[in-house]
Protein backbone atom coordinates (compact mmCIF):
# COMPACT_ATOMS: atom_id res chain seq x y z
CA UNK A 1 0.00 0.00 0.00
CA UNK A 2 1.25 3.49 -0.75
CA UNK A 3 0.30 6.05 2.16
CA UNK A 4 0.61 8.73 -0.50
CA UNK A 5 -1.93 7.71 -2.68
CA UNK A 6 -4.03 7.50 0.22
CA UNK A 7 -3.37 10.67 1.70
CA UNK A 8 -3.88 12.30 -2.14
CA UNK A 9 -7.61 10.62 -2.39
CA UNK A 10 -7.95 11.39 0.84
CA UNK A 11 -7.54 14.60 0.56
CA UNK A 12 -8.98 15.32 -2.84
CA UNK A 13 -11.96 13.89 -0.35
CA UNK A 14 -11.61 16.69 1.78
CA UNK A 15 -11.22 19.22 -0.30
CA UNK A 16 -14.58 18.50 -2.47
CA UNK A 17 -16.72 18.28 1.00
CA UNK A 18 -15.36 21.87 1.66
CA UNK A 19 -16.45 22.60 -2.09
CA UNK A 20 -19.58 21.33 -2.20
CA UNK A 21 -20.27 23.11 1.20
CA UNK A 22 -20.46 20.55 4.03
CA UNK A 23 -18.73 22.74 6.26
CA UNK A 24 -21.78 25.31 6.64
CA UNK A 25 -23.05 23.06 9.21
CA UNK A 26 -20.69 24.37 11.27
CA UNK A 27 -22.52 27.60 10.81
CA UNK A 28 -25.82 26.17 11.43
CA UNK A 29 -24.44 24.61 14.80
CA UNK A 30 -23.15 27.75 16.52
CA UNK A 31 -26.39 29.71 15.56
CA UNK A 32 -28.53 26.85 16.84
CA UNK A 33 -26.47 26.59 19.98
CA UNK A 34 -26.59 30.67 20.47
CA UNK A 35 -30.30 31.10 20.17
CA UNK A 36 -31.01 28.04 22.13
CA UNK A 37 -28.91 29.48 24.99
CA UNK A 38 -30.61 32.83 24.64
CA UNK A 39 -34.08 31.08 24.69
CA UNK A 40 -33.66 28.54 27.53
CA UNK A 41 -33.05 30.57 30.38
CA UNK A 42 -36.66 31.32 30.92
CA UNK A 43 -38.12 27.53 30.06
CA UNK A 44 -36.15 25.31 32.14
CA UNK A 45 -35.92 26.30 35.72
CA UNK A 46 -32.53 27.02 36.01
CA UNK A 47 -31.70 23.82 33.89
CA UNK A 48 -30.28 25.94 30.87
CA UNK A 49 -26.26 24.79 31.00
CA UNK A 50 -27.72 20.84 31.58
CA UNK A 51 -29.76 21.26 28.33
CA UNK A 52 -27.18 23.04 26.38
CA UNK A 53 -24.47 20.10 27.13
CA UNK A 54 -27.50 17.45 26.23
CA UNK A 55 -28.23 19.44 22.98
CA UNK A 56 -24.36 20.20 22.06
CA UNK A 57 -23.29 16.93 22.31
CA UNK A 58 -26.50 15.17 20.93
CA UNK A 59 -25.76 17.89 17.78
CA UNK A 60 -22.11 17.36 17.32
CA UNK A 61 -23.58 13.90 16.99
CA UNK A 62 -26.50 14.13 15.37
CA UNK A 63 -24.62 16.43 12.08
CA UNK A 64 -21.59 14.06 12.08
CA UNK A 65 -24.38 11.03 11.76
CA UNK A 66 -25.89 13.02 8.81
CA UNK A 67 -22.49 13.64 7.41
CA UNK A 68 -21.35 9.98 7.59
CA UNK A 69 -24.51 8.52 6.27
CA UNK A 70 -25.30 10.78 3.38
CA UNK A 71 -21.87 11.50 1.99
CA UNK A 72 -20.45 8.42 3.28
CA UNK A 73 -22.63 6.07 0.92
CA UNK A 74 -22.23 8.05 -2.06
CA UNK A 75 -18.23 8.08 -1.90
CA UNK A 76 -17.98 5.19 -4.10
CA UNK A 77 -21.64 4.90 -5.66
CA UNK A 78 -20.63 8.74 -7.13
CA UNK A 79 -17.46 7.32 -8.86
CA UNK A 80 -19.18 4.83 -10.67
CA UNK A 81 -22.14 6.93 -11.36
CA UNK A 82 -19.63 9.15 -12.91
CA UNK A 83 -17.71 6.75 -14.68
CA UNK A 84 -14.77 8.49 -12.83
CA UNK A 85 -13.87 4.96 -11.59
CA UNK A 86 -12.96 3.57 -14.79
CA UNK A 87 -9.72 6.66 -15.15
CA UNK A 88 -9.04 6.42 -11.43
CA UNK A 89 -8.42 3.05 -11.52
CA UNK A 90 -6.37 3.17 -14.77
CA UNK A 91 -3.85 5.22 -12.60
CA UNK A 92 -1.73 3.69 -10.43
CA UNK A 93 -3.92 3.20 -7.75
CA UNK A 94 -5.33 0.10 -6.19
CA UNK A 95 -8.47 -0.36 -5.05
CA UNK A 96 -7.78 -0.88 -1.39
CA UNK A 97 -5.62 2.59 -1.62
CA UNK A 98 -8.73 4.03 -3.26
CA UNK A 99 -11.19 3.02 -0.07
CA UNK A 100 -9.03 3.88 2.50
CA UNK A 101 -8.46 7.29 0.71
CA UNK A 102 -12.18 7.88 0.78
CA UNK A 103 -12.37 6.77 4.19
CA UNK A 104 -9.56 9.06 5.60
CA UNK A 105 -11.02 11.92 3.34
CA UNK A 106 -14.48 11.97 5.17
CA UNK A 107 -12.87 10.83 8.31
CA UNK A 108 -10.73 14.17 8.66
CA UNK A 109 -13.90 16.07 7.52
CA UNK A 110 -16.06 14.60 10.34
CA UNK A 111 -12.85 15.31 12.58
CA UNK A 112 -12.34 18.91 11.66
CA UNK A 113 -16.24 19.58 11.88
CA UNK A 114 -16.15 17.96 15.60
CA UNK A 115 -13.35 20.07 16.43
CA UNK A 116 -14.59 23.04 14.97
CA UNK A 117 -18.02 22.65 17.30
CA UNK A 118 -16.44 21.54 19.92
CA UNK A 119 -14.47 24.60 20.25
CA UNK A 120 -18.49 26.72 19.39
CA UNK A 121 -19.40 24.28 22.12
CA UNK A 122 -17.38 25.53 24.61
CA UNK A 123 -17.28 29.14 23.94
CA UNK A 124 -21.03 28.95 24.72
CA UNK A 125 -21.03 27.28 27.83
CA UNK A 126 -18.06 28.98 29.02
CA UNK A 127 -20.03 32.70 27.99
CA UNK A 128 -22.97 31.08 30.08
CA UNK A 129 -20.57 30.50 33.31
CA UNK A 130 -19.51 33.77 32.80
CA UNK A 131 -22.91 35.51 32.88
CA UNK A 132 -23.45 33.55 36.22
CA UNK A 133 -22.91 33.87 40.15
CA UNK A 134 -20.62 32.06 41.88
CA UNK A 135 -23.63 30.90 44.19
CA UNK A 136 -25.60 29.31 40.73
CA UNK A 137 -22.31 27.78 39.37
CA UNK A 138 -21.74 26.16 42.20
CA UNK A 139 -24.52 23.96 42.10
CA UNK A 140 -23.92 22.58 38.78
CA UNK A 141 -23.34 19.11 38.81
CA UNK A 142 -20.24 19.63 36.66
CA UNK A 143 -18.44 22.79 35.87
CA UNK A 144 -19.93 24.07 32.46
CA UNK A 145 -16.53 23.95 30.40
CA UNK A 146 -15.81 20.10 32.34
CA UNK A 147 -12.96 18.78 30.37
CA UNK A 148 -14.54 15.83 30.94
CA UNK A 149 -17.10 16.35 28.14
CA UNK A 150 -14.14 16.09 25.98
CA UNK A 151 -14.23 12.15 27.11
CA UNK A 152 -17.57 12.38 25.21
CA UNK A 153 -16.64 13.99 21.86
CA UNK A 154 -13.77 11.50 21.74
CA UNK A 155 -16.25 8.56 21.23
CA UNK A 156 -18.60 10.47 19.50
CA UNK A 157 -15.90 10.77 16.99
CA UNK A 158 -14.91 7.10 16.99
CA UNK A 159 -18.49 6.38 16.41
CA UNK A 160 -18.82 8.39 13.76
CA UNK A 161 -16.30 7.02 11.61
CA UNK A 162 -17.23 3.72 12.47
CA UNK A 163 -20.82 4.90 11.15
CA UNK A 164 -18.46 6.45 7.83
CA UNK A 165 -16.54 3.29 7.00
CA UNK A 166 -20.41 1.24 7.40
CA UNK A 167 -21.89 3.81 5.23
CA UNK A 168 -18.66 3.41 3.33
CA UNK A 169 -18.67 -0.62 2.95
CA UNK A 170 -22.39 -0.68 1.87
CA UNK A 171 -21.84 2.17 -0.77
CA UNK A 172 -19.15 -0.92 -2.54
CA UNK A 173 -22.31 -3.00 -3.64
CA UNK A 174 -25.28 -0.82 -3.61
CA UNK A 175 -27.03 2.10 -4.41
CA UNK A 176 -27.25 4.99 -1.71
CA UNK A 177 -31.03 4.93 -1.36
CA UNK A 178 -30.35 1.19 -0.06
CA UNK A 179 -26.95 2.50 1.55
CA UNK A 180 -28.46 4.98 3.20
CA UNK A 181 -31.05 2.34 4.89
CA UNK A 182 -28.93 -0.15 5.63
CA UNK A 183 -26.17 2.36 7.56
CA UNK A 184 -29.51 3.76 9.73
CA UNK A 185 -30.69 0.37 10.35
CA UNK A 186 -27.37 -0.93 11.55
CA UNK A 187 -26.84 2.14 13.85
CA UNK A 188 -30.19 1.91 15.09
CA UNK A 189 -29.56 -1.52 16.53
CA UNK A 190 -26.41 -0.71 17.58
CA UNK A 191 -27.83 2.10 19.55
CA UNK A 192 -30.24 -0.81 21.23
CA UNK A 193 -27.93 -3.28 21.59
CA UNK A 194 -28.44 -3.76 25.23
CA UNK A 195 -32.26 -4.66 24.31
CA UNK A 196 -30.50 -7.91 22.08
CA UNK A 197 -28.21 -9.02 25.17
CA UNK A 198 -31.50 -8.45 27.53
CA UNK A 199 -33.56 -10.27 25.40
CA UNK A 200 -33.20 -13.27 27.51
CA UNK A 201 -34.67 -11.68 30.86
CA UNK A 202 -38.21 -10.43 28.90
CA UNK A 203 -39.06 -13.44 26.22
CA UNK A 204 -38.65 -17.59 26.97
CA UNK A 205 -38.20 -18.47 23.99
CA UNK A 206 -34.57 -19.58 24.69
CA UNK A 207 -33.59 -19.94 20.67
CA UNK A 208 -34.60 -16.04 19.88
CA UNK A 209 -32.83 -15.03 23.23
CA UNK A 210 -29.41 -16.86 22.05
CA UNK A 211 -29.79 -15.85 18.72
CA UNK A 212 -30.33 -12.00 20.26
CA UNK A 213 -27.56 -12.41 22.03
CA UNK A 214 -24.99 -13.62 18.92
CA UNK A 215 -26.25 -10.45 16.96
CA UNK A 216 -25.63 -8.52 20.43
CA UNK A 217 -21.84 -9.73 19.86
CA UNK A 218 -21.64 -9.54 15.82
CA UNK A 219 -23.20 -6.14 15.56
CA UNK A 220 -21.32 -3.13 16.03
CA UNK A 221 -22.34 -1.56 20.28
CA UNK A 222 -22.78 1.75 19.33
CA UNK A 223 -24.61 2.14 22.73
CA UNK A 224 -21.06 2.06 24.00
CA UNK A 225 -19.65 5.21 22.61
CA UNK A 226 -22.61 7.20 24.06
CA UNK A 227 -21.43 8.83 27.61
CA UNK A 228 -23.00 11.48 26.70
CA UNK A 229 -25.42 11.53 30.20
CA UNK A 230 -22.44 10.70 32.43
CA UNK A 231 -20.61 13.66 31.44
CA UNK A 232 -23.25 16.11 31.46
CA UNK A 233 -24.04 14.85 35.01
CA UNK A 234 -20.38 15.05 35.98
CA UNK A 235 -20.43 10.92 36.67
CA UNK A 236 -16.89 9.86 36.42
CA UNK A 237 -15.96 7.94 32.61
CA UNK A 238 -12.60 5.72 33.63
CA UNK A 239 -10.06 6.79 31.30
CA UNK A 240 -9.85 2.30 31.40
CA UNK A 241 -13.36 2.55 29.36
CA UNK A 242 -12.64 5.53 27.34
CA UNK A 243 -9.43 3.57 25.81
CA UNK A 244 -10.81 0.32 26.14
CA UNK A 245 -14.04 1.54 23.57
CA UNK A 246 -12.18 3.25 21.29
CA UNK A 247 -10.06 0.58 20.63
CA UNK A 248 -13.08 -1.84 19.86
CA UNK A 249 -14.06 1.10 17.62
CA UNK A 250 -11.26 1.21 16.07
CA UNK A 251 -10.77 -2.80 15.83
CA UNK A 252 -14.68 -2.98 14.27
CA UNK A 253 -13.91 -0.07 11.86
CA UNK A 254 -10.74 -2.13 10.52
CA UNK A 255 -12.92 -5.43 9.84
CA UNK A 256 -15.59 -3.28 8.52
CA UNK A 257 -13.16 -0.90 5.94
CA UNK A 258 -11.57 -5.06 5.54
CA UNK A 259 -15.03 -5.91 4.50
CA UNK A 260 -15.41 -2.72 2.02
CA UNK A 261 -12.06 -4.00 0.65
CA UNK A 262 -13.08 -7.13 0.05
CA UNK A 263 -16.07 -6.41 -1.65
CA UNK A 264 -14.82 -3.52 -3.86
CA UNK A 265 -11.74 -5.58 -4.85
CA UNK A 266 -14.08 -8.10 -6.49
CA UNK A 267 -16.36 -5.91 -7.77
CA UNK A 268 -16.46 -5.99 -12.09
CA UNK A 269 -16.89 -2.32 -13.71
CA UNK A 270 -16.94 -3.90 -17.19
CA UNK B 1 -36.33 36.44 -10.01
CA UNK B 2 -38.15 38.81 -12.34
CA UNK B 3 -40.13 41.68 -10.16
CA UNK B 4 -43.24 40.12 -10.89
CA UNK B 5 -41.95 36.87 -8.91
CA UNK B 6 -40.17 38.97 -6.02
CA UNK B 7 -43.42 40.98 -5.87
CA UNK B 8 -45.52 38.03 -5.78
CA UNK B 9 -43.60 36.60 -2.88
CA UNK B 10 -43.98 39.35 -0.54
CA UNK B 11 -47.68 39.77 -1.17
CA UNK B 12 -48.15 36.58 -0.21
CA UNK B 13 -45.72 36.26 2.61
CA UNK B 14 -47.65 39.78 3.66
CA UNK B 15 -51.03 37.71 3.02
CA UNK B 16 -49.71 35.02 5.36
CA UNK B 17 -48.64 36.86 8.49
CA UNK B 18 -51.95 39.04 7.97
CA UNK B 19 -54.09 35.76 7.81
CA UNK B 20 -52.30 34.10 10.72
CA UNK B 21 -53.47 37.59 12.84
CA UNK B 22 -56.76 37.53 11.93
CA UNK B 23 -56.68 33.48 13.12
CA UNK B 24 -55.65 35.03 16.61
CA UNK B 25 -58.39 37.36 16.45
CA UNK B 26 -60.98 35.05 15.76
CA UNK B 27 -59.82 32.38 18.23
CA UNK B 28 -59.78 28.76 18.56
CA UNK B 29 -62.86 26.95 19.28
CA UNK B 30 -63.14 25.90 22.83
CA UNK B 31 -63.36 22.63 24.20
CA UNK B 32 -66.37 21.55 26.06
CA UNK B 33 -66.41 21.39 29.84
CA UNK B 34 -64.84 18.79 31.80
CA UNK B 35 -62.26 17.84 28.28
CA UNK B 36 -58.88 19.35 28.80
CA UNK B 37 -56.78 18.69 25.52
CA UNK B 38 -54.14 17.23 27.33
CA UNK B 39 -53.19 14.44 25.62
CA UNK B 40 -49.69 12.65 25.64
CA UNK B 41 -49.07 10.14 22.71
CA UNK B 42 -46.22 8.36 24.52
CA UNK B 43 -46.79 7.55 28.46
CA UNK B 44 -44.55 3.79 28.53
CA UNK B 45 -41.28 5.34 29.85
CA UNK B 46 -39.58 1.58 28.80
CA UNK B 47 -40.70 2.70 24.72
CA UNK B 48 -39.83 5.91 25.20
CA UNK B 49 -36.02 5.07 26.49
CA UNK B 50 -36.28 3.16 23.59
CA UNK B 51 -37.54 5.54 20.95
CA UNK B 52 -34.99 7.96 22.19
CA UNK B 53 -32.11 5.83 20.95
CA UNK B 54 -28.49 7.66 21.77
CA UNK B 55 -30.70 10.90 22.97
CA UNK B 56 -32.30 10.39 26.01
CA UNK B 57 -30.85 12.47 28.01
CA UNK B 58 -31.94 15.51 25.50
CA UNK B 59 -35.44 13.73 25.50
CA UNK B 60 -35.66 13.57 28.97
CA UNK B 61 -35.03 18.07 28.64
CA UNK B 62 -37.74 18.09 26.10
CA UNK B 63 -40.43 16.22 28.56
CA UNK B 64 -38.63 18.63 31.36
CA UNK B 65 -39.88 21.25 29.41
CA UNK B 66 -43.15 20.15 28.64
CA UNK B 67 -43.63 19.10 32.30
CA UNK B 68 -43.05 23.17 33.18
CA UNK B 69 -45.19 24.53 30.62
CA UNK B 70 -47.70 22.14 31.62
CA UNK B 71 -47.55 23.40 35.39
CA UNK B 72 -47.15 26.47 34.09
CA UNK B 73 -49.84 26.82 32.14
CA UNK B 74 -52.22 24.68 34.49
CA UNK B 75 -51.70 26.95 37.45
CA UNK B 76 -51.93 30.24 35.58
CA UNK B 77 -55.29 29.09 33.86
CA UNK B 78 -58.72 30.47 34.64
CA UNK B 79 -60.55 26.87 34.82
CA UNK B 80 -62.03 26.35 38.67
CA UNK B 81 -60.59 22.93 38.45
CA UNK B 82 -57.14 22.63 37.93
CA UNK B 83 -56.13 19.33 35.58
CA UNK B 84 -52.63 18.61 36.47
CA UNK B 85 -53.17 15.15 34.59
CA UNK B 86 -50.31 14.74 32.64
CA UNK B 87 -48.29 16.01 35.76
CA UNK B 88 -47.39 12.69 36.86
CA UNK B 89 -46.58 11.06 33.54
CA UNK B 90 -44.06 13.60 32.32
CA UNK B 91 -42.30 13.51 35.15
CA UNK B 92 -42.12 9.76 34.77
CA UNK B 93 -41.35 10.12 31.37
CA UNK B 94 -38.32 12.80 32.31
CA UNK B 95 -37.06 10.65 35.42
CA UNK B 96 -36.80 7.63 33.01
CA UNK B 97 -35.49 9.25 30.15
CA UNK B 98 -32.49 10.69 32.39
CA UNK B 99 -32.60 8.75 35.94
CA UNK B 100 -29.75 11.18 37.03
CA UNK B 101 -32.54 14.41 36.67
CA UNK B 102 -32.60 15.74 40.05
CA UNK B 103 -34.24 18.90 39.43
CA UNK B 104 -37.17 16.58 37.80
CA UNK B 105 -37.46 14.38 40.56
CA UNK B 106 -37.46 17.48 43.65
CA UNK B 107 -39.22 20.19 41.80
CA UNK B 108 -41.67 17.67 40.53
CA UNK B 109 -42.60 15.93 44.29
CA UNK B 110 -43.51 19.92 45.06
CA UNK B 111 -45.49 20.36 41.87
CA UNK B 112 -46.97 17.01 42.62
CA UNK B 113 -47.82 17.41 46.24
CA UNK B 114 -49.10 21.73 46.30
CA UNK B 115 -52.63 21.37 47.49
CA UNK B 116 -54.95 22.55 43.91
CA UNK B 117 -55.04 24.76 42.90
CA UNK B 118 -50.78 25.54 43.00
CA UNK B 119 -50.51 22.20 42.55
CA UNK B 120 -51.59 18.56 41.63
CA UNK B 121 -52.25 17.72 45.42
CA UNK B 122 -50.76 13.97 44.95
CA UNK B 123 -48.01 13.68 47.80
CA UNK B 124 -48.49 10.14 46.84
CA UNK B 125 -47.21 10.11 43.74
CA UNK B 126 -44.44 13.30 44.76
CA UNK B 127 -43.21 10.17 47.07
CA UNK B 128 -43.09 7.50 44.31
CA UNK B 129 -41.29 10.21 42.31
CA UNK B 130 -38.29 10.62 45.14
CA UNK B 131 -38.54 6.89 45.59
CA UNK B 132 -37.99 5.95 42.53
CA UNK B 133 -34.80 8.85 42.37
CA UNK B 134 -33.55 7.12 45.44
CA UNK B 135 -33.61 3.75 43.30
CA UNK B 136 -31.76 5.17 40.45
CA UNK B 137 -29.19 7.20 43.07
CA UNK B 138 -29.46 5.53 46.33
CA UNK B 139 -26.97 7.94 48.11
CA UNK B 140 -28.97 11.11 46.99
CA UNK B 141 -29.84 12.37 50.91
CA UNK B 142 -31.72 15.40 49.05
CA UNK B 143 -34.40 12.84 48.15
CA UNK B 144 -34.63 11.25 51.13
CA UNK B 145 -34.92 14.75 53.01
CA UNK B 146 -37.49 15.91 50.07
CA UNK B 147 -39.79 12.53 51.15
CA UNK B 148 -39.77 13.69 54.77
CA UNK B 149 -40.74 17.20 53.91
CA UNK B 150 -43.70 15.79 52.09
CA UNK B 151 -44.51 13.74 54.83
CA UNK B 152 -44.14 16.81 57.19
CA UNK B 153 -45.80 19.47 54.89
CA UNK B 154 -48.61 17.59 53.39
CA UNK B 155 -49.13 14.59 54.75
CA UNK B 156 -49.03 16.18 58.18
CA UNK B 157 -47.49 12.68 59.11
CA UNK B 158 -44.95 13.98 61.43
CA UNK B 159 -43.40 10.39 62.43
CA UNK B 160 -43.45 9.31 58.70
CA UNK B 161 -41.46 12.71 58.29
CA UNK B 162 -38.93 12.73 61.39
CA UNK B 163 -38.41 8.64 60.25
CA UNK B 164 -37.29 10.20 56.67
CA UNK B 165 -35.32 13.32 57.89
CA UNK B 166 -33.04 10.36 59.86
CA UNK B 167 -32.35 8.00 57.16
CA UNK B 168 -31.39 11.25 55.42
CA UNK B 169 -29.13 11.99 57.86
CA UNK B 170 -27.47 8.44 58.18
CA UNK B 171 -26.20 8.74 54.57
CA UNK B 172 -23.25 9.89 53.40
CA UNK B 173 -22.53 13.31 52.73
CA UNK B 174 -25.68 14.22 54.74
CA UNK B 175 -25.07 17.40 56.53
CA UNK B 176 -25.20 17.81 60.17
CA UNK B 177 -28.28 19.83 60.48
CA UNK B 178 -30.62 17.40 58.99
CA UNK B 179 -29.84 14.91 62.67
CA UNK B 180 -31.14 17.72 64.72
CA UNK B 181 -33.84 18.41 62.46
CA UNK B 182 -35.08 14.72 62.60
CA UNK B 183 -34.91 14.97 66.28
CA UNK B 184 -37.19 18.15 66.57
CA UNK B 185 -39.91 16.51 63.84
CA UNK B 186 -40.58 14.15 66.14
CA UNK B 187 -40.61 16.32 69.53
CA UNK B 188 -42.49 18.94 67.95
CA UNK B 189 -43.89 18.27 64.81
CA UNK B 190 -46.34 20.68 63.05
CA UNK B 191 -45.10 23.94 65.37
CA UNK B 192 -43.96 26.56 63.70
CA UNK B 193 -40.43 26.53 64.85
CA UNK B 194 -39.86 22.76 63.29
CA UNK B 195 -41.56 23.83 60.26
CA UNK B 196 -39.98 27.32 59.90
CA UNK B 197 -36.50 25.17 60.57
CA UNK B 198 -37.27 23.35 57.92
CA UNK B 199 -38.23 26.09 54.89
CA UNK B 200 -34.78 27.91 56.17
CA UNK B 201 -33.01 24.80 55.31
CA UNK B 202 -34.54 24.85 52.04
CA UNK B 203 -33.68 28.16 51.25
CA UNK B 204 -30.25 27.43 52.47
CA UNK B 205 -29.64 24.35 50.44
CA UNK B 206 -31.80 25.74 47.19
CA UNK B 207 -30.32 25.17 43.59
CA UNK B 208 -32.60 27.19 41.79
CA UNK B 209 -34.13 30.27 42.09
CA UNK B 210 -37.78 29.26 42.42
CA UNK B 211 -37.17 26.99 44.80
CA UNK B 212 -35.58 29.98 47.29
CA UNK B 213 -39.22 32.33 46.49
CA UNK B 214 -41.35 29.43 46.89
CA UNK B 215 -39.05 28.82 50.70
CA UNK B 216 -39.15 32.22 51.40
CA UNK B 217 -42.96 32.43 50.21
CA UNK B 218 -43.54 30.10 52.96
CA UNK B 219 -41.34 31.49 55.68
CA UNK B 220 -43.66 35.12 54.77
CA UNK B 221 -46.24 32.82 55.60
CA UNK B 222 -44.89 31.60 58.83
CA UNK B 223 -44.23 35.13 59.86
CA UNK B 224 -47.41 35.72 59.12
CA UNK B 225 -49.12 33.16 61.40
CA UNK B 226 -46.77 34.34 64.04
CA UNK B 227 -47.70 37.77 63.39
CA UNK B 228 -51.33 36.93 63.42
CA UNK B 229 -51.27 35.04 67.35
CA UNK B 230 -49.60 38.18 67.75
CA UNK B 231 -52.40 40.18 67.48
CA UNK B 232 -55.35 37.55 68.46
CA UNK B 233 -52.97 37.97 72.08
CA UNK B 234 -53.51 41.71 72.07
CA UNK B 235 -57.39 41.45 71.66
CA UNK B 236 -57.96 39.22 73.99
CA UNK B 237 -56.37 41.29 75.99
CA UNK B 238 -58.25 44.45 74.87
CA UNK B 239 -61.17 41.87 75.40
CA UNK B 240 -60.46 41.22 79.06
CA UNK B 241 -59.39 44.80 80.15
CA UNK B 242 -62.93 46.43 78.57
CA UNK B 243 -65.40 43.69 78.06
CA UNK B 244 -65.89 43.67 74.38
CA UNK B 245 -63.02 42.62 71.68
CA UNK B 246 -61.84 46.01 69.74
CA UNK B 247 -63.91 47.52 67.41
CA UNK B 248 -60.97 48.26 64.65
CA UNK B 249 -57.41 48.44 64.71
CA UNK B 250 -57.63 51.90 65.43
CA UNK B 251 -58.99 51.40 68.62
CA UNK B 252 -55.91 49.05 69.87
CA UNK B 253 -54.09 51.92 68.96
CA UNK B 254 -55.45 54.32 70.73
CA UNK B 255 -55.56 51.84 73.74
CA UNK B 256 -51.71 52.27 72.95
CA UNK B 257 -50.85 48.52 72.11
CA UNK B 258 -50.47 49.13 68.51
CA UNK B 259 -48.40 51.85 67.04
CA UNK B 260 -50.05 51.71 63.93
CA UNK B 261 -52.22 49.77 61.11
CA UNK B 262 -50.48 46.34 61.42
CA UNK B 263 -49.71 44.56 57.70
CA UNK B 264 -48.99 41.02 56.78
CA UNK B 265 -44.95 40.38 55.36
CA UNK B 266 -46.30 41.37 52.25
CA UNK B 267 -47.68 44.85 53.09
CA UNK B 268 -51.54 44.07 53.06
CA UNK B 269 -53.21 45.29 56.20
CA UNK B 270 -54.51 42.76 58.48
CA UNK B 271 -58.68 42.24 59.01
CA UNK B 272 -60.14 42.27 62.81
CA UNK B 273 -63.24 40.46 63.14
CA UNK B 274 -64.93 42.75 65.43
CA UNK B 275 -66.90 39.97 67.11
CA UNK B 276 -64.92 37.87 68.33
CA UNK B 277 -61.69 39.42 68.03
CA UNK B 278 -60.11 37.13 65.56
CA UNK B 279 -57.62 38.02 62.96
CA UNK B 280 -56.50 36.97 59.49
CA UNK B 281 -55.26 37.74 56.44
CA UNK B 282 -56.65 40.50 54.06
CA UNK B 283 -58.45 38.40 51.03
CA UNK B 284 -56.22 40.31 48.59
CA UNK B 285 -53.29 39.05 50.42
CA UNK B 286 -50.45 37.23 48.34
CA UNK B 287 -49.83 35.12 50.93
CA UNK B 288 -53.22 33.26 50.65
CA UNK B 289 -54.04 30.56 51.47
CA UNK B 290 -52.25 30.00 54.56
CA UNK B 291 -51.30 26.58 55.69
CA UNK B 292 -53.66 24.25 57.40
CA UNK B 293 -52.47 22.08 59.66
CA UNK B 294 -48.46 21.94 59.59
CA UNK B 295 -46.69 24.75 61.47
CA UNK B 296 -49.84 26.33 62.37
CA UNK B 297 -49.07 25.25 66.07
CA UNK B 298 -46.95 28.13 68.23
Amino acid sequence: MNPSIVLQVAGSVFRESVRDRVLYNLVAFAVLLIAVSFLLGQLTAGQDVKIIKDLGLAAIGTFGLLIAVFIGVGLVWKEVEKRSIYSLLSKPVRRHEFILGKFCGLGLTLVVNVAVMSVAFYLVLGWLAWRETPEVRASWAAPATDPAMLKAVLLITVELLLVTAIALFFSTFSSPFLSVLMTVALWVIGSLSTDLRDLGTVVDAPVAAGLARGLYYILPNFSAFDVKAEVVHGVPVGAGYVALTTVYGAVYLAFVLAAAVAVFARRDFK
Amino acid sequence: MGRTTALLIVCLAVAATGLQAGLDRVGRPGLPDGVTGNILYLRSPGVATRAALSYRSLAADVYWIRTLQHYGRTKLSDEARKPYDLLQPLLDLTTSLDPRFNVAYRFGAIFLAEDPPAGAGRPDQAIALLEKGLVAQPGKWEFAQDIGFVHYWWRHDFDSAARWFQRAADMPDAPNWLAPLAAVTLAQGGSRESARLLWQQVVAEADADWLVSQGEFRLRQLDALDQIAALETLTREYEARRGDPPASWEALVQSGALRGMPLDPDGFPYRLNPYWGTVSLDERSTLNPLPTDAGTRP
